[in-house]
């Protein structure tokens, strides 16, 4: 099976080409090892880094960013929202606090200062 | 209570005849189906204080056209609303439309109108180098001018209530039952009581009237539509610029604002209903190419925004200023297009006048105050008088609309002052934040949270015009 | 009167990094003034990741990057005059600005600016219809969304593939909004490839190229819009007019810099990049005022906005301690497939110079050539280019040395 992708690792957008021949996965056109992992990945085990926000709930209309600590499954975007969404957190706040831990192998920290 | 007047309609002509008759010992109540005043023709209109020429004798356009011109000249100082007295060019581009401009001279002189005068294509062009070089002579009117149309009806209808009027807002007329006194109905079930009620529902007065059972008229919606350009235009002409009527086009017309802007149009188109305001493509390219035909030079890439009105026109051509004859001391004040807004302080005179002869005793109040307080007096102040202000008043030194320099402090006052806004596009309207370039793309979040802080309601609650335009669908 | 070494407006990216820069090159006064009550300009509002990897060689969110910056800028003792609005700025480098203490005026050794830009408006689009709520430009809603937490709409439709269009997409999908279509009147993409990877195809929202949003309807909040595709003069084809009921529409339709001071101040402004003419340096043609950023050229990534402003920062500080001034005028320009190139000119050899330029339409493999004369300077091979995406190709000192005239940037596809 061969697949074209184009690359999102980074903004340059190479356009991959992914063989897929039973255990063997093979890519080219990518501009770096990083690109060539994601070829991979994107066709065994797509993964993506989820952003949002968070309502801080002593501080009034403010909400912190949020970010996944790591890319979580393609499929479980949604999941994590409905997670996501139930959360509320309190002031101080500070980049890289863990906020939610242990979903989807992965935590959501915050990606803002709330003083 | 039962009020001496009630006035339906609270656009420029409304908002005029209420002031007017608080300059008498009357309770007045103005009722207007909108969350705010000036919702109509009044702001979407050309702003033009028209001088006089174009109306045909003996009508009562041609005579409260000449005789408006100096009272709302007067009114408008008295009220601080944005005006000037730019004069006008009505532009020929050939020997038949020549023929056409002495006409209008001819009429212009009937009509009593003073200072006019014919001059050659190359004399205008030496006043108005970008004129078109096919322009072969032009109408001179220099008693007329600009003015901001809902500006003018906003502090009308704040004067009428610093003068013990009363304003009710999203007041639909669904009924009118004389039973002794009127009964004036709204859709949400209040009731208001009045000896004698003035119809001034513009786009809506032959409904209005026909609540009395007066079917003596139709109202024709007319619809203008209009490109406004950013300032960096606006010194592109100093006259309001227009062309002799013609087939093609009637009246489009290039214009300074009160505020700089350029201002270019309206088509005239007739349509079914006076919210028909919807811009079109076929219109928006009239705009531009008969502006063009005046002014070559105009860079429609420096568009603003674009707008339509619907202006309430009548079979007959003229104003209908009368009592109805179906149903007394119902005054009807229709039929109110062009140049209503340049006859409107002599319209809201001649309207008590006709109230006066309909029965309505009329003292005068003593405490009357016919003026306002100028609410941009903020912009006029030099740098060190602003700081002055500003050690004062700290919320003034805060810019929130940048495009046109306008300060948290002059939003809350606005917020604050009669009439008071409702909604962000009542906010633009007294105090032009986002009205500029970038049309409120930074300063809407901000004036949001100020309408939600003054008026104590939730940012959910913030509507853009009216009272199901919610700019937000809630909280995340 | 006020006096500082060095001004800088706005402290987006741009201010931030030209403030960290000048500092470091030994202007300890250096002062940012911003509108806002941070600093961090537009990155505060864009939660998303994706920033920093060329310049930080990391992968960021908006606030981390602005964060990050925010830091040095503290670390250094940088003043900042917050929620400070400049009104004016003379060529003779006076900034008045106005904040809740007053009318401040602050004359300045020299100038930076750092404004960034604008959205362009639906006013400007000149779209047809009805003028109710629910219209949006896409960063206003971005900002109500991430900094204020509200819901803009539960049915969308974006004009325009710009990349904030399209983070919106992807942002308003993952609020549980259902984005109808993203329009784009062009027929090719203004965003970056990944954003219509990772903003629409994973979630399946429509891209439609050559095409537009023709009506607007609805009274008061918006009810739905009428699009159609466009011919090759981006003229409406009728018949291909179809109704999408939406609450929502928001507009990705190009960013304006907002050079309203640039102009006060009398600086000629480039009418390709809408920003100010500038050299090597970040210099404008008047003495003394700096341009960086999105003021100066809309960028695509905020790396390159850093990059740009840190040469405006050290060139500002340079020109404060040494007075450092222009030697001579090469002209640079744009030739086959080549939109503009920035800076506009060259005013000294003393070292390498990097042209940025954006190309006018999607290409496959393409060779870049810079010339001057029939001296060819550098050359540089791309796969692919197209015009959301900056393009940055370096002339060495050594050539620089040969120039004689006007130095063009042209492409041929290979």
């Amino acid at each position: 099976m061969e697949r074209n992708l184009t690359c999102i690792i980074c903004p340059r957008g190479c356009s991959l080409t992914v063989t897929v021949d039973g255990e063997n996965t093979k890519v080219s056109g990518h501009g770096c090892p990083k690109g060539e992992k994601y070829g991979i990945d994107e066709c065994v085990n797509p993964v993506r880094t989820v952003t949002s926000i968070i309502r801080v709930d002593n501080r009034e209309d403010t909400m912190v960013s949020v970010k996944t600590a790591d890319p979580i499954p393609k499929g479980m975007i949604f999941e994590l929202m409905e997670i996501i969404r139930a959360t509320k957190v309190s002031a101080p706040v500070y980049i890289g606090d863990v906020i939610i831990e242990n979903v989807f192998g992965t935590s959501v920290i915050a990606t803002k200062d709330i003083k | 209570m039962i009020y001496d007047v009630a006035v339906i309609g609270a656009g420029v002509i409304g908002g005029l005849t209420a002031r007017e008759l608080t300059k008498y010992k009357l309770s007045v109540v103005l009722l207007e189906k909108e969350s705010d005043v000036a919702c109509g023709a009044s702001k979407a209109n050309s702003g033009i204080i028209h001088g006089g020429f174009d109306p045909e004798p003996d009508t009562l356009k041609a005579k409260l056209n000449s005789t408006g011109v100096d009272k709302l000249y007067k009114t408008a100082q008295m009220l601080h609303v944005p005006h000037k007295n730019n004069g006008s060019f009505v532009c020929a581009f050939s020997k038949k439309e020549e023929a056409h401009l002495k006409e209008l001279y001819d009429r212009g002189i009937e009509n009593g109108i003073e200072k006019m005068s014919i001059i050659s294509g190359d004399e205008a062009r030496a006043i108005e180098p970008n004129l078109s070089p096919e322009i072969t002579a032009v109408l001179n009117v220099p008693t007329a001018g600009i003015i901001c149309p809902y500006e003018l009806t906003i502090a009308a209808v704040g004067n009428a209530m610093k003068n013990g009027a009363v304003l009710l807002t999203d007041f639909t007329v669904t009924s009118i039952i004389n039973d002794g006194c009127f009964n004036v109905s709204s859709a949400d079930g209040r009731c208001v009581k009045a000896r004698y009620v003035i119809n001034c529902a513009g786009c809506y007065g032959d409904k209005i009237a026909a609540m009395v059972g007066d079917d003596s008229f139709e109202i024709i919606p007319r619809a203008g539509q209009y490109i406004l350009l950013d300032k960096k235009e606006g010194a592109r002409v100093s006259h309001t610029i227009f062309q002799v009527p013609s087939k093609e086009g009637k009246g489009i017309l290039v214009s300074p604002t009160v505020d700089g802007n350029l201002l270019t149009g309206p088509t005239a188109e007739a349509v079914d209903c006076p919210m028909c305001v919807n811009t079109t493509p076929e219109g928006l390219e009239t705009v531009q190419r008969l502006a063009a035909k005046s002014v070559p030079s105009v860079q429609f890439r420096e568009v603003i925004t674009s707008f339509c009105g619907v202006r309430s026109s009548e079979k007959n051509g003229d104003f209908i200023i009368e009592e109805s004859k179906a149903q007394k001391g119902f005054i009807n004040v229709a039929a109110i297009d062009s140049p209503g807004l340049t006859s409107s302080v002599a319209i809201a005179e001649y309207t008590v006048e006709v109230l006066k002869n309909a029965g309505l005793e009329l003292e005068l109040n003593p405490d009357f105050d016919g003026t306002r307080e100028d609410p941009h007096f903020f912009r006029h102040l030099t740098d060190e008088e602003k700081n002055e202000y500003i050690k004062k008043n700290p919320a003034y030194g805060k810019i929130i609309c940048r495009c046109e320099t306008v300060t948290e402090g002059e939003i809350r006052d606005a917020i604050r002052r009669d009439p008071k806004p409702q909604d962000i596009d009542g906010v633009k309207r007294r105090t032009r934040s986002g009205m500029g370039r970038c049309q409120g793309g930074f300063c809407k979040p901000f004036v949001m949270k100020l309408l939600a802080e003054e008026n104590g309601c939730k940012m959910e609650d913030v509507t853009k015009n009216g009272k199901t335009s919610q700019m937000v669908l809630g909280k995340l | 009167m006020l006096e500082h070494d060095i001004v800088i407006i706005g402290g987006g990216p741009a201010g931030m990094a030209a403030a960290v820069a000048a500092f470091d090159r030994g202007v300890n006064d250096v002062v940012i003034l911003d509108r806002d009550d941070d600093i961090g300009g537009i990155l505060r509002q864009c939660i998303h990741n994706g920033f920093g990897l060329h310049k930080l060689g990391r992968e960021l969110t908006g606030p981390e990057y602005a964060a990050v910056y925010k830091k040095m800028v503290e670390e250094r003792g940088i003043k900042v005059y917050y929620e400070t609005m400049v009104t004016d700025l003379t060529s003779d480098r006076v900034v008045t600005a106005s904040n809740r203490d007053g009318i401040l005026k602050i004359k300045a050794k020299a100038v930076i600016l750092a404004m960034g830009c604008r959205e362009r408006s639906r006013g400007a689009l000149n779209i047809s219809g009805k003028r109710p709520a629910g219209v949006y430009s896409a960063g206003t809603a971005q900002k109500l969304m991430n900094c204020e937490g509200y819901a803009v709409g539960k049915r969308a439709v974006i004009l325009g593939s710009g990349d904030i269009g399209l983070i919106m997409a992807r942002r308003m999908s993952l609020e549980g909004a259902k984005v109808e279509a993203v329009c784009e009147l062009m027929p090719y993409s203004g965003g970056l490839t990944r954003n219509i990877v990772q903003c629409l195809e994973d979630f399946g929202i429509p891209l439609y190229l050559s095409t537009t949003v023709c009506e607007i309807h609805g009274d008061r909040r918006l009810e739905g819009v009428t699009i159609a595709q466009v011919d090759e003069n981006r003229r409406v084809i009728e018949e291909t007019k179809r109704y999408i009921p939406c609450d929502t529409l928001l507009l990705s339709v190009g960013l304006i810099p907002e050079n309203e001071l640039t102009r006060a101040a009398g600086i000629p402004i480039d009418p390709i990049t809408n920003g100010a003419q500038v050299d090597e340096n970040r210099e404008t043609k008047v003495k003394g005022i700096f341009a960086c950023g999105n003021v100066l050229q809309v960028h695509d990534l905020v790396d390159y906005v850093s990059d740009e402003a840190e040469i405006a920062g050290t060139a500002a500080a340079r020109l404060v301690l040494e007075g450092k001034g222009k030697t001579e005028e090469i002209k640079t320009g744009a030739g086959n497939g080549v939109r503009y190139v920035l800076p506009q000119c060259i005013s000294n050899r003393d070292g390498d110079v990097a042209l940025f330029m954006r190309v006018t339409e999607p290409f496959g493999k393409v060779r870049f050539t810079v010339r001057s004369g029939d001296e060819v300077l550098a050359t540089a091979v791309r796969l692919k280019a197209a015009p959301g995406e900056m393009e940055k190709i370096t002339v060495k000192a050594d050539k620089l040395a040969l120039v004689k005239d006007t130095v063009t940037v042209s492409l041929e596809e290979i």
